[in-house]
């Protein structure tokens, strides 16, 4: 077994024995980058340069590990995966990669996301698609396409993510490894991309909730940079992961679990919600109490449409600072407003656009009312229906999607109607700002499929601690991806 | 006149005296050298967050409560979208009117010449101000010092019904942001800038109904109180021309631009091609209560104010109103007066060299009081002197003078120059006696009972002394001598 497939403290050990070292680690990470990115593209940049760093008490010190591309790292490309900065190279690096970096972690690439986190499908970088390393015909998922597939096959034992609707949990699920966003403001954003501020949350994939643990561990803290970060120095993430779990309490919503709410329901669908299921009698076994709970449809429904209105009102707002002027390969015009749009109108994929205009629409004056505001309220319904539902139970526990990653193609990154709310359930945990992790609970067709376990904010421990026990008790803690033809 | 005129300003002021930008951690401070106070956050860069200066927010709400206005339970930030090459994010971090900003709702009481007015004051919130751009022949510079620097918007009801009273307000309004700390108040450092808005009306009309207002035009960018001035009579006259050639009722609502080279309004654009600003609440910026304590706090730092100063001029120092006023609408000169009065300075004597020489030299040479090399110090020396009868009025004027110019102090132009009075005694009654028998017949005048004609003797004696023998003295010894023959 190959060092970077095992886990952090396992490889921290070897460090410390001196079995290996941090060139050997990183030189191996860099092989299997440019391996990796041969077959599956999941790299926009390999940092053939990478130095080792010294061994300490740190449990990452000296380990290779991957860093998202959307965020910004000095003195490398950093792009968003975005032709609007495919040249931009930032002189400050992100608050929560820097952490890292002080407890000596080694930065060996950047990966590929749809364009700057608006997308789930992992095909909308400007490097071009990334693919599932289980079955590559099939998709990643975004927006955290590159990371998830190279933690999946054992380049580094972990890579940094950005969540803003599931853009960690579901390519977690569909490449069969953990995917964890802490509680909002946990860790700082300053440095982060932005696509839609209110919503966006820093977060880590790995192939285990332990290590999940150790690097969010590492990336949080207040930041005097960010003003919704909070103070965490009091929490261990690591420390709580054992406890024994009997006599907590798990809730799953009757209206996104139950297969006669699906009136054309395929095979896929069954079997995942039937696997839900056995994910659920392991819980139970584990000690805790299983309890179904209702949740109105009406307002399930409108979760999607919700996330639309107000991530593309943020997006467009945000975004506005690419113009070409300041950073990125800015663009000849007669003046500034031709400059601007010409730069936009070149580098922007349609999908972005079409975000833009969204969000602009639903912002307009005559428009707020009925769309903008009235996506502010749902949220707050949804969020006041999660809390109510926190007031009995200790975390919600969902199926991650309607089943595996779905093929590359004729794949649209559009809803059916009839499972939209269980496609999109987890921007729920962004909206109301969530601890949320997403681990693989079983294989549909020789592709993964995930289960995630929500909790109210602020109580990280207790969702890590009923993952790491959930984990304990199925199969697929460190799985390495490999293609079954 | 037929009609009267209803005007509105907007007024921008910098709030200059702070460490740091509104947002940023970038200095605060007025700078010739272009692009010297930005941080990463003043340029939009990538991923960068805006973290709100409190000192900002905490002499906002002094403004806020010395405008009579009411303080909201929680402070928000909006952003303002929209492109314009200045505007780095694309943004601008504002505050609209709902939520409530830092102040609503109040008034002020203003003097135009001796006449008390009262203006409503519709809100004042705080902002940053854009970057400046310099537009060459074939190119622009942006300049990102001013990006950023906090800024106090105070929107008033169109309360004004002439030019002078809307500059008088305005220069009510920056001597009190001058005394409060908030602000130096320099238009040639940009640091106030109006937008003005002005309707005329039938003079008969009843104002007090919204519905019998005229059309609104809106003037931007008015960069000086004089130009303030201008473009209200301009804007006046323009319109009563469009009143008495029948064209008024075809005037649409629309913003005009004061164009300073040509002293006229110009147009700029309908109200029907108004700019959408898309406001929404900054996400990156958690709401924040605002105490009662915190509030008790600002409003016990509020200093006196220049009316309070006058009041006090008159009552306690015995000034005239006329110099009191001038006292006071300057801080800086007025702080000048009450430090002479602090090291021992009479009132009358400190407020007449200051209004009439002082002024008259920073005026004639257009310094600021901080310029000179005169101090309070330097000043009350001068007086005490005088007073001591070390030297004579006439000779103060003069080492004042050089003190001005030479920049030296009182002491050493008196040294150098030799205008230290001589009170030896002997060398006056030796020269009084050589005067006396000079002059005998004005002698004998006197003993017939002529005794006015001590001045014309004491006069004689001054003049021969070169103006150097104390004149209290001289007439002192005159008296006794020439009672002696």
């Amino acid at each position: 077994m190959k060092y970077l497939e095992k886990s952090i403290t396992e490889i921290h050990e070897a460090l410390l024995n001196k079995t290996v070292t941090s060139e050997q680690l990183i030189k191996e990470s860099l092989e299997k980058s440019h391996e990796i990115q041969k077959k599956y593209n999941a790299f926009v940049t390999i940092l053939d340069n990478a130095k080792p760093t010294e061994v300490t008490n740190e449990l990452i010190s000296g380990i290779p590990f991957g860093v998202k591309d959307n965020y910004s790292t000095k003195n490398v490309l950093s792009t968003g995966s975005s032709n609007t900065l495919k040249d931009y190279i930032p002189f400050f690096t992100a608050t929560s990669i820097d952490n890292l970096f002080k407890k000596g972690a080694v930065m060996v690439n950047k990966t590929v996301l749809d364009e700057f986190g608006m997308g789930g499908t992992g095909t909308t970088g400007h490097t071009g698609i990334v693919k599932n390393p289980w079955n590559p015909l099939h998709m990643c998922a975004g927006s955290s396409a590159g990371s998830a597939c190279a933690v999946a096959t054992g380049v580094y034992p972990y890579a940094t993510g950005s969540d803003t609707g599931d853009s960690i949990r579901k390519p977690a699920a569909y490449c069969g490894i953990v995917g964890y966003k802490p509680t909002y403001g946990m860790i700082s954003r300053y440095g982060l991309f932005p696509f839609a501020s209110s919503l966006d949350h820093c977060g880590v994939l790995t192939r285990n909730v332990e290590d999940a643990a150790i690097v969010v561990n590492t990336m949080k803290g207040k930041d005097k940079n960010d003003m919704t970060s909070w103070d965490s120095s009091g929490v261990d993430l690591t420390k709580t992961l054992k406890n024994d779990v009997t006599g907590l309490k798990l809730a799953y919503i009757k209206e996104l679990c139950d297969i006669k709410k699906y009136k054309n329901a395929d095979a896929t669908l069954k079997e995942h919600l039937e696997n839900f299921q056995r994910t659920l009698k392991i819980c139970k076994e584990l000690g805790m109490e299983v309890e179904e709970v209702s949740v109105d449809e009406k307002l399930l429904n409108s979760i999607a449409s919700t996330y639309v209105v107000i991530s593309c009102a943020e997006a467009t707002s945000n975004m506005s600072n690419l113009t070409g002027i300041i950073f990125g390969p800015r663009e000849e015009g007669k003046n500034y407003v031709e400059m601007i749009k010409n730069y936009r109108t070149k580098n922007f994929s349609p999908l972005i656009k079409r975000r833009f205009i969204i969000g602009s629409y639903v912002l307009q004056k005559e428009n707020k009312d009925r769309y903008f505001f009235n996506a502010q309220r749902i949220r707050r319904l949804l969020v006041d229906e999660w809390k109510k539902i926190f007031e009995s139970f200790d975390a919600v526990i969902l199926p991650v999607g309607t089943g595996p990653a779905p093929l590359l193609e004729g794949s649209k990154d559009q809803i059916d109607n009839s499972t939209k709310a269980l496609e999109e359930h987890l921007q729920v945990g962004n909206f109301g700002g969530f601890p949320s992790i997403t681990i693989p609970n079983g294989f549909i067709n020789n592709l993964p499929v995930g289960v995630n376990i929500t909790g109210n904010c602020y109580e990280d421990e207790k969702v890590l601690n009923i993952a790491y026990q959930l984990e304990s008790k199925m199969n697929y803690k460190n799985q390495i991806a490999k293609e079954n033809n | 006149m037929k009609y009267k005129a209803l005007i509105g300003i907007e007024m921008h002021c910098q709030i200059t005296e702070t460490n740091t930008k509104a947002f940023s951690s970038a200095k605060n401070s007025y700078t010739i050298i272009p692009n010297e106070n930005v941080r990463p956050v003043d340029m939009a860069f990538p991923g960068t967050l805006p973290v709100v200066n409190k000192e900002a927010v905490k002499k906002s709400l002094m403004a806020s409560m010395i405008l009579n206005c009411k303080q909201p339970d929680y402070i928000y930030f909006e952003r303002k979208n929209y492109y314009y090459p200045d505007l780095p994010k694309g943004f601008q971090i504002t505050q609209e009117t709902k939520p409530a900003p830092v102040g609503i709702c109040g008034y002020l009481d203003y003097y135009v010449n001796d006449e008390i007015k009262r203006v409503r004051i519709n809100n004042i919130h705080l902002e940053e101000d854009s970057a400046s751009l310099d537009h060459k022949n074939n190119a622009s510079t942006i300049d990102y010092n001013r990006a950023g620097v906090p800024l106090l918007e105070l929107v008033t009801y169109p309360d004004f019904r002439s030019a002078e009273e809307a500059v008088s307000f305005l220069e009510t309004m920056r001597c009190i942001y001058q005394y409060a700390g908030i602000s130096e108040g320099d238009s040639k450092k940009g640091q106030i800038r109006c937008d003005v808005n002005v309707s005329i009306m039938d003079e008969d009309i009843d104002e007090t109904k919204e519905e019998n207002w005229g059309t609104k035009i809106e003037i931007k960018n008015v960069n000086s109180f004089s130009a303030v001035k201008d473009a209200i009579n301009y804007e006046i006259q323009r319109q009563i021309e469009l009143k008495e050639t029948g064209t008024y009722d075809e005037m649409e609502q629309q913003t005009r631009r004061w164009d300073d080279e040509k002293q006229e309004t110009v147009y700029m654009r309908s109200k029907v091609d108004a700019i959408d600003y898309k406001y929404f609440i900054e996400p990156n910026i958690p709401k924040f209560k605002i105490k009662q304590e915190w509030l008790d706090e600002i409003r016990g730092l509020i200093p006196e104010l220049p009316n309070e100063r006058k009041e006090k001029y008159i009552s306690k120092y015995e000034l005239n109103k006329k110099d009191a006023e001038t006292l006071v609408k300057e801080k800086n000169i007025s702080d000048f007066f009450e430090r002479c009065i602090e090291l021992g300075c009479e009132a009358k004597e400190a407020s007449n060299w200051i209004t009439t020489r002082l002024l008259g030299y920073l005026n004639k040479n257009d310094l600021n009081i901080n310029d000179i090399y005169m101090t309070p110090e330097m000043l009350t020396e001068i007086c005490l002197i005088v007073k001591n009868g070390k030297i004579s009025t006439q000779q103060a004027k003069e080492v004042f003078a050089y003190v001005l110019e030479e920049r030296k102090t009182p002491q050493e132009i008196i040294k150098e120059k030799g205008f230290e009075q001589n009170s030896n005694e002997e060398e006056i009654i030796e020269l009084v006696n050589k005067i006396l028998e000079e002059n005998e017949q004005a002698v004998n005048d006197y003993k017939n009972g002529k005794t006015n004609i001590i001045g014309y003797l004491v006069g004689q004696v001054l003049k021969a002394s070169k103006g150097k023998f104390n004149p209290g003295l001289t007439a002192k010894i005159l008296n006794e001598e020439i009672r002696k023959r």
